[in-house]
């Protein structure tokens, strides 16, 4: 898994590429995650359009961020989910809990 | 590995490393027997989900402690079979990850997942010890 970051006004946009799976996905995830809250980054966005397979430890990762960074007084977002993240997060009612995005200017403004 | 009529047989140690390897073996196999690419990748999501179980719940991971994988490949369906040799558990214990207060856990979803992507899914105790996950998918009719 590879993941990239950007800054746009006072959001952290993390565009996620490959496989976020037990192990090394989701300690890297993991560690980016705590990087920006302990740095003080509040608000969250991450772009899983690239993101080719999430396992339930992947979706476990994700719902791991989201409460550190509520917890933190942050917010994380979801942007570009593939169809089969959609799925994993939909049959698990995660998509109730996660506010997700398809476009990164909504979802920008949505902070 | 081996093959007996229609049957692949796998017995892998408890190491995660192995997981690509299998992953590649269910493509083959989910390829093989006609199943939608959908369908195909889901198969081979809940092969994994059972196989992690087996390694780390089933055997902690002890590399010692095998955990067997059985295909069994006939025209109309595909079983898969998981046995590990770890201590069993009772599959009514597992906790429902769509309870609202286990919703923001972050783990407890694998069989949730199995049980949803294949036509069945069956949790046992061994007589000679460790569990045994039977799962089935059948293929579409044509």
């Amino acid at each position: 898994m590879n993941i990239k970051t950007r800054t746009v006004n006072d959001v952290i946009i993390l565009d996620v590429s490959g496989k976020i799976t037990l192990g090394e996905g989701t300690q890297a995830l993991r560690g980016e995650i705590r990087k920006l809250l302990d740095e003080g980054q509040k608000k969250l966005l991450l772009n899983m359009g690239e993101v080719s397979y999430v396992d339930s430890s992947g979706i476990g990762e994700l719902v791991s961020a989201f409460t550190t960074t509520s917890n933190k007084g942050g917010s994380l977002k979801l942007l570009n989910l593939t169809k089969k993240l959609q799925e994993l997060l939909s049959i698990t009612k995660l998509l109730t809990v996660f506010d997700v995005h398809e476009d990164e200017t909504k979802a920008l403004a949505s902070f | 590995m081996g093959i007996s009529s229609n049957n692949i047989e796998v017995s892998l140690g408890s190491s995660f490393e192995y997981l690509d390897l299998l992953q590649s073996l269910t493509d083959s196999i989910t390829s093989m027997m006609g199943f939608d690419t959908d369908t195909a990748y889901w198969i081979g999501m809940s092969v994994r989900e059972s196989v992690i179980n087996a390694m780390s719940h089933g055997n902690k991971l002890d590399i010692s402690k095998k955990v067997d994988i059985r295909y069994e490949v006939s025209e109309s369906q595909l079983a898969i079979q998981v046995d590990d040799q770890g201590n069993g558990f009772d599959p009514q214990s597992i906790a429902d990850p769509l309870d609202p207060q286990n919703l923001l856990k972050p783990s407890g979803r694998g069989i949730f997942y199995m049980r949803s992507f294949m036509d069945e899914v069956l949790m046992c105790k061994r007589p000679e010890g460790g569990m045994q996950l039977r799962m089935m998918k059948r293929l579409a009719q044509k």
